[in-house]
């Protein structure tokens, strides 16, 4: 069937900020879905609130939407623009719902739009648990039984009908609060009477346990004729019980034989075709008994998903460009698989190496929250690698995952040594560890059968990790050899595990591998198991006979890639590198991408010349280097990944491209960089620095309190906090010695009540371009990640702003920086001060490169190849018309019992952008796609510390003429009161009922403003804040944030806000 | 496992002299054959136990073999008829709720090498670039030159009539899943539908399907006249797959034109090269075949794309049965026929039942007997 003439415009969601849950996955469909729909002639109208996503580059659609994700924006989009149809399967979660919300609302009726891929009863029918269910018996699957109790009566009627073990899951409550496993009537009741009070709603689920079931999942692709196929297996290392994407996952699937697999092929289609999902990609998860192999239907997405990213990562078939294809009417038989050219897409891929998928978690981040995981998802990123055994890609994906760990067993806590029960209790209870504390209780000689009793994990997967072990242990008590080195080599040990075990330096192995030949080759991924030709230069390395890369003569550079995501370190810079890739193309130049991200655009296959699939270690990435022997690497774009090796590189006689990593060190070293600041005459908090905890107290006794301390070398603020005393001072430098041990601690004086600057700039080491100055919303002490700002700033004076631009300048001159740069600054009293220098890529650059309309690190890259600013006719910053708003978004609804202060440890997983006419609205907007709803009317709450409370009076008395009803804690209430403002007294949690909690639950409130001091916050406070978050009330835990929100509400309340496309924007 | 591999030693050697070291995972000493590639993720017990792969050494594209051990319902024959097994790493510790055994003692036990430590994915490579070869796999000598001069000396599988050293040497009963040793019925069928297989090298499973469709099976030797097998006034007959060139089969080919014509025939992979045959056409070798269970086919009626199971390196040359059959199938890699139906004839290259593979055109046996019935009303 040809594609469809009958529709010429089409609208595509994207999925917003990112999330835990929603990650770079859905800006690699969309970009895909963008380029395939575009490419067969349609027009494409895109929405995405996110910033750092490739698929809102200008050049990507036709007209860009940077908006809230909302319905009611979309509608507003779909009135002006008239797409004929809408594409709502490649945009996550968040697109699906939209698509389904405007549906419902009738708005698609309305404007004759016509849903593309999967109709709103193909959705209802995947989504709603009954009508899946019901799908699924109809077919003769089965799925768990399951129903929603309001009382203990309901609960034991249902668990009549499910039999035990039964899991209660309490309804509306965060991160798996209330939630547990009975085995019996009595340990029902218990779990089940908890889980009714944890409810917000007073709600449980009871379901039949397949807990320690096999996991599976299948990802299927249907097109218009009915034409079914499976892309790929996947098989959960960890058992049913942890969310899938919480698992480690490897491809193909590993322990079923294919009548097995074959039946669940079967099912697949079956469902595929019973739901209806008319065209594109579906998941669907299943579960297995690991002793009678009955088969359970978890459930099925109707779209595209961070596994089908992954499936397409680890097969090489582009199931969202292909879903794109089918949307619009063409059959699998008519497009063809770009990488053999000469079959079609109307195949099964077959691969011939082993793919394992690790989950990054960060709960580093968030000490409050247990390390526990379970079916709601905690982890913030992942790694891939590939391999040509599970062992090998295990042990790559251990060391992409950058937490220090080279092998599986590898830097372990040696205290683990005889703690049977300790290590028991980490089996049994799924965390972000249990791989290390598998190895710990094998290298202990913890039996197969018992692990497999503690686990449920596969003993085939058992047995992958007991030969590391084994492996390991032999090393270690081995002289070094030949045969040993190479054997380790094959198994996944890297040079540091290595050199750890035979006490050599990492150098010394890689010197002697050299000299023995003992080098990887690099095999391609090729959808088909070399039957058929590949022609698309997808590679990852293994220690094997035959080495398939054929370095070309052409002059080429090497883009290092960032890693797996985390907070901190996420798409933006994978934004960077991408745009490298293309201007290295627009160049003339070949592009070598080298990333372990699955989620993310950089690991397309067509984004560069050549990918290499890889971790980003050292090693790993010499090894690429040596062998496609590039003229230099860009290591600038992709985070502190690739800086942290480009000494390392230029050790080994890499030539890093750009700004030189002495340069960088200059800037990052605190002694180095006061040189910089002195010689400069800048100014700069007085600080000092302190490798133990003596000289710390001593030089904040100096400073004077408080200050602001943190490790050197670290990104997303990681362990930075403001201390006001002494006491929480050597608390911190005990934690902080462990973090960073090899460098030392910095101490500043902190500026309380500045106003913080970020500056992102471009120097071709002649002339130097102030790209953008951005104006922190929040004050300086919170992390600039998670800070909202604005671009133009708005209340910094002129003199002030051309000093930032005359320093920022002296800069980028004193360290020679060619390519991109990040300077923070902070005004108090009218003074500069700068904080921070980054002579690298910035989380804002996709932020600034939309808001002022140009492809910062695309020029970047071309000044690294040499161009001079001026021959790319960059000579001045446009000043844009509009006001641009950042705004961070973050995860706290997935931890229980942490707070959603903020503070100098960056936190925030995402962000997205509000652009309008005016501050209010930009900012309005903001909140808007962050997922916050406006109120226009309706009850603020204020409660704030007394240190804020005459700063709070302003704007209360705004929200109160804007006929706001204001009700406050005693403290605050008392204070407004003094000042003219009817605020009414509302107790806190610890002071009687009703109680402020009970209001938010009542939805009797609007907006909480809620301010502390420091770290420390009471439980009263807590409560306040997770109320606010449980119901997705609109809050703030800052003064200038309330000052902002009520511009943003006073703005909306006084006019209709439109939307605008960014191509309108930077045409204007 | 220690991490220095401990088994014996093994070499495989290719006829055009390249040549791969790797260890004996299981058995030991030297076996010929010509050398496949085969992409199965699943299926290696399957594989192992299909007849067809007489006379070919069989290299598994995925690396990973013998994961979930050797179960008693999985056998596509009695028995292994490769000639050896070759693997990137072999799964020492097999888990699955069926497994009854390792595949290194089920190899053992039949006396088959199977070897690992090879980079089968450079010998797939080889055997895409070059076609198939004839390989030696020795775990006896490393002396690669003597190796080569027995591999050059070994036949090779073009002319040879392997289907005699599988095919059963006596007519049996199939029933419940398995052969039966209950006597023959000489006499015509009654209610049921008797289908009577001409066993080249059957797969069990297009026995299995049969029966599940309400057939009555018997299976016969492959030297079977047409005389013969018509005296147990079968329904329809059903020429099964089977090793080799099927050019080496003239005794088939007179089987089968005593048939056509006479009633419902069904021909798989080797029995659908038979037809072509019998019909008048000839087959030619692919350069390295198709062995693997993600072939797309495209049906010519309906349009709808299939995705097979196949295990072939020969193929019916379209333009030879060209006015005498149509194309009813057409392979959406390479656009090689697969499928071709007369009056009273259908048949197919790849195998519809599966094992290993998916599940898609199971329907045909479906196809199969109704002719059948349609054929019995109209004889009634």
């Amino acid at each position: 069937m040809p594609k469809r003439n009958d529709i010429k415009k089409i609208l595509l969601i994207g999925s917003g900020p990112i999330i835990i849950s929603q990650a770079c996955e859905f800006d690699y469909s969309g970009t895909q879905a963008c380029k395939a729909l575009r490419e067969e002639g349609y027009e494409v109208v895109l929405i995405n609130s996110n910033p750092a996503t490739i698929m809102t580059d200008p050049e990507m659609a036709d007209r860009t939407y940077i908006e809230p994700i909302t319905p009611e924006a979309v509608e507003k989009i779909i009135a002006r623009e008239r797409p004929d149809a809408l594409l709502p399967t490649l945009g996550g979660q968040t697109g699906l719902n939209t698509a389904v919300a405007l549906a419902e609302a009738g708005v698609l009726k309305k404007y004759n739009v016509e849903m593309i891929g999967a109709s709103l009863e193909v959705i209802h029918k995947a989504e709603d648990r009954e009508k899946f269910r019901y799908a699924m018996e109809k077919i003769g699957l089965r799925v768990p039984k399951s129903g929603f109790a309001r009382s203990l009566d309901d609960v034991l009627k249902i668990a009549d009908e499910i039999g035990f073990p039964i899991i209660v899951r309490a309804s509306f409550t965060l991160g798996g609060t209330g939630s547990g496993v009975a085995y019996n009537r009595e340990e029902l009741m218990e779990i089940a009477k908890g889980g009714l009070d944890a409810s917000m709603i007073s709600e449980v689920m009871i379901e039949e346990s397949v807990l320690g079931w096999k996991e599976y999942e299948l990802e299927v692709m249907r097109d218009k004729a009915n034409n079914v196929v499976i892309i790929c297996s996947i098989e959960n290392f960890d058992a049913m019980g942890v969310h899938t994407g919480e698992s480690i996952t490897v491809a193909p699937a590993q322990t079923l034989t294919d009548r097995e697999y074959q039946n669940m092929r079967d099912a697949a289609i079956a469902i595929m075709r019973e739901i209806g999902v008319e065209t594109g990609g579906s998941n669907v998860q299943f579960a297995i008994h690991p002793q009678t192999g009955e088969m359970i239907v978890v459930e099925m997405n109707p779209r595209v998903s961070r596994s089908s990213a992954l499936a397409s990562k680890a097969t090489g078939f582009p199931i969202a460009k292909i879903a794109a294809k089918l949307a619009v009417g063409y059959t699998l038989d008519e497009i063809p698989n770009d990488i053999t050219r000469e079959t079609m897409a109307s195949f099964e891929p077959t691969i011939d190496y082993c793919v394992v998928k690790i989950p990054r978690w960060t709960f580093e981040k968030f000490p409050e929250a247990e390390d526990f995981l379970t079916t709601s998802m905690k982890s913030v990123g992942e790694t891939m690698a590939i391999g040509r055994t599970f062992k090998e890609s295990l042990q790559k994906a251990i060391r992409s995952l950058e937490i220090g760990r080279f092998a599986l067993g590898h830097a372990l806590p040696e205290d683990l040594k005889d703690k049977k029960d300790f290590l028991k209790s980490k089996l049994i209870k799924p965390n972000s560890l249990r791989l290390f504390y598998i190895a710990a209780a094998l290298q202990n000689g913890m039996s197969i059968d018992e692990l497999y009793q503690l686990t449920k994990i596969d003993p085939w997967f058992l047995h992958q990790l007991k030969e590391i072990v084994d492996a390991e242990t032999e090393l270690k008590n081995s002289a070094p050899s030949v045969e040993l080195l190479r054997a380790a080599k094959k198994m996944g040990f890297a040079d540091r595990a290595l050199a750890s075990f035979w006490k050599m330096t990492e150098l010394e192995i890689r010197e002697w591998r050299a000299r023995e030949k003992i080098i990887p080759v690099y095999k391609l991924v090729d959808t088909c198991a070399a039957e058929f030709e590949a022609y698309t230069p997808y590679y990852y390395s293994t220690y094997e006979a035959e080495n398939e890369t054929r370095p070309s003569t052409k002059k080429k550079v090497a883009i290092i890639g960032g890693g797996p995501n985390r907070i901190g370190q996420g798409i933006e810079f994978d934004y960077c590198c991408v745009h490298a890739s293309f201007a290295l193309r627009e160049e003339g130049v070949e592009s070598i991408m080298i990333n372990s991200n699955p989620e993310t655009v950089s690991t397309d296959y067509d984004t560069s010349d050549k990918l290499f699939f890889e971790p980003v270690t050292l090693e790993d990435v010499l090894h690429i280097l040596q062998t496609e022997k590039p003229e230099g690497v860009i290591a600038q774009f992709g985070g502190q990944t690739p800086l942290n090796l480009a000494k390392g590189l230029e050790a080994a006689g890499i030539k890093i491209m750009g700004t030189s990593p002495d340069a960088i060190d200059r800037a990052e070293n605190r002694d180095r960089f006061q040189e910089i600041v002195r010689k400069l005459n800048l100014n700069q908090p007085d600080n000092d620095t302190a490798r133990d905890v003596e000289k710390a107290l001593a030089a904040a006794e100096r400073i004077g309190y408080p200050v602001l301390v943190r490790p050197s070398y670290v990104l997303g603020g990681r362990s930075m906090e403001i201390v006001y005393d002494a006491e929480t001072l050597k608390t911190f430098m005990a934690k902080a010695l462990l973090v960073s041990p090899e460098h030392p601690i910095l101490i500043d004086k902190f500026l309380e009540d500045a106003i913080e600057i970020d500056v992102d700039a471009i120097s071709d080491g002649t002339t130097t371009i102030v790209a953008g100055i951005m104006e922190h919303i929040e004050e300086a002490g919170i992390h600039s990640g998670d800070s909202a700002c604005i671009l133009p700033p708005m209340t910094i004076s002129e003199p002030l702003l051309e000093l930032i631009e005359k320093q920022t300048k002296m800069l980028a001159a004193e360290l020679n920086v060619v390519g991109l740069m990040n300077i923070q600054y902070a005004i108090k009293d009218g003074k500069l001060y700068v904080l921070e220098v980054n002579p690298r890529a910035s989380r804002t650059v996709p932020f600034v490169s939309k808001a002022i309309g140009v492809p910062l690190a695309k020029l970047a890259t071309k000044v690294m190849l040499g161009k001079s600013l001026k021959e790319l006719g960059f000579i001045e910053a446009p000043e844009p018309k509009h006001i641009s708003v950042k705004e961070a978004v973050f995860p706290f609804n997935r931890f229980p019992n942490v707070d959603v202060l903020l503070g100098p440890e960056m936190k925030s997983t995402g962000e997205v952008m509000g652009i309008d006419h005016s501050f209010g609205l930009a900012f309005a907007k903001s909140q808007m796609a962050a997922g916050f709803k406006m109120p226009t009317k309706g009850t603020i709450f204020i409660s704030v510390h007394d240190y804020h409370k005459d700063k709070i009076v302003s704007v209360a008395k705004s929200f109160q003429n804007m006929g706001f009803k204001i009700i406050a804690t005693k403290g605050t209430a008392k204070y407004l009161k003094e000042q003219g403002i009817e605020a009414e007294l509302v107790f806190k949690v610890s002071e009687g009922r009703p109680h402020i909690v009970d209001y938010i639950k009542n939805g009797d409130v609007q907006m909480v403003i809620n301010t502390s001091m420091g770290r420390k916050s009471s439980r009263d406070a807590l409560h306040i804040r997770r109320g606010a978050l449980i119901y997705n009330i609109l809050y703030t835990t800052t003064i200038a944030g309330a000052r902002a929100l009520c511009e943003a509400i006073a703005a909306i309340k006084s006019e209709d806000w439109q939307v605008c496309s960014l191509q309108e924007y930077q045409n204007k | 496992m220690p991490l220095l591999n401990k088994a014996p030693k093994a070499l495989l050697v290719l006829e055009d002299g390249n040549f791969f070291e790797g260890f004996a995972f299981a058995g030991s000493g030297e076996t010929m054959g010509e050398v496949v590639f085969n992409t199965g993720m699943t299926g290696y017990q399957e594989v192992i136990t299909d007849p067809s792969y007489k006379g070919q050494i069989v290299a598994m594209t995925y690396p990973l073999v013998g994961n979930y051990g050797i179960n008693a319902e999985d056998m596509e024959s009695s028995g292994i008829h490769l000639e050896g097994f070759i693997v990137k790493e072999y799964q020492p510790n097999p888990s699955n709720w069926r497994m009854r055994q390792s595949l290194k003692s089920f190899l053992e036990e039949h006396g088959k090498i199977g070897i690992e430590g090879i980079d089968t994915r450079a010998l797939t490579r080889r055997l895409r670039l070059s076609g198939a070869m004839k390989g030696i796999i020795s775990t006896e000598t490393k002396n690669i030159s003597e190796l080569l001069e027995k591999v050059r000396a070994y036949p090779g599988l073009v002319g040879r009539d392997l289907v005699r050293e599988v095919s059963c040497q006596k007519s049996y009963l199939w029933k419940k899943g398995a052969p039966s040793s209950n006597k023959i019925p000489s006499k015509k069928p009654g209610k049921k539908l008797r289908v009577v297989v001409l066993d080249c090298g059957v797969k069990y499973n297009i026995l299995r399907l049969l029966e599940k469709n309400g057939c009555e099976v018997i299976v016969v030797p492959a030297f079977s006249t047409g005389a013969k097998i018509l005296s147990y006034h079968p329904d329809g007959v059903l020429l099964s797959n089977g090793p080799g060139d099927p050019a080496a089969l003239p005794y088939i080919v007179e089987t089968s034109r005593a048939l056509i014509g006479k009633l419902p025939i069904f021909g798989i992979c080797l029995g659908h090269q038979i037809i072509g045959q019998a019909i008048g056409g000839y087959t030619s070798k692919l350069k390295f075949g198709h062995h693997g269970i993600n072939q797309p086919v495209k049906n010519m009626d309906t349009g709808r794309i299939e995705i097979t199971s196949q295990n072939h390196g020969f193929v019916v040359v379209p333009e030879s049965v060209k006015n005498k059959a149509k194309k009813t199938f057409d392979n959406l890699n390479d656009a090689t026929s697969e499928g071709m139906k007369m009056p009273l004839v259908m048949s197919v290259q790849y195998h519809p039942e599966a094992s290993p593979g998916p599940h898609d055109t199971d329907y045909l046996f479906i196809q199969f007997v109704q002719m059948l019935r349609e054929e019995r009303r109209k004889a009634a």
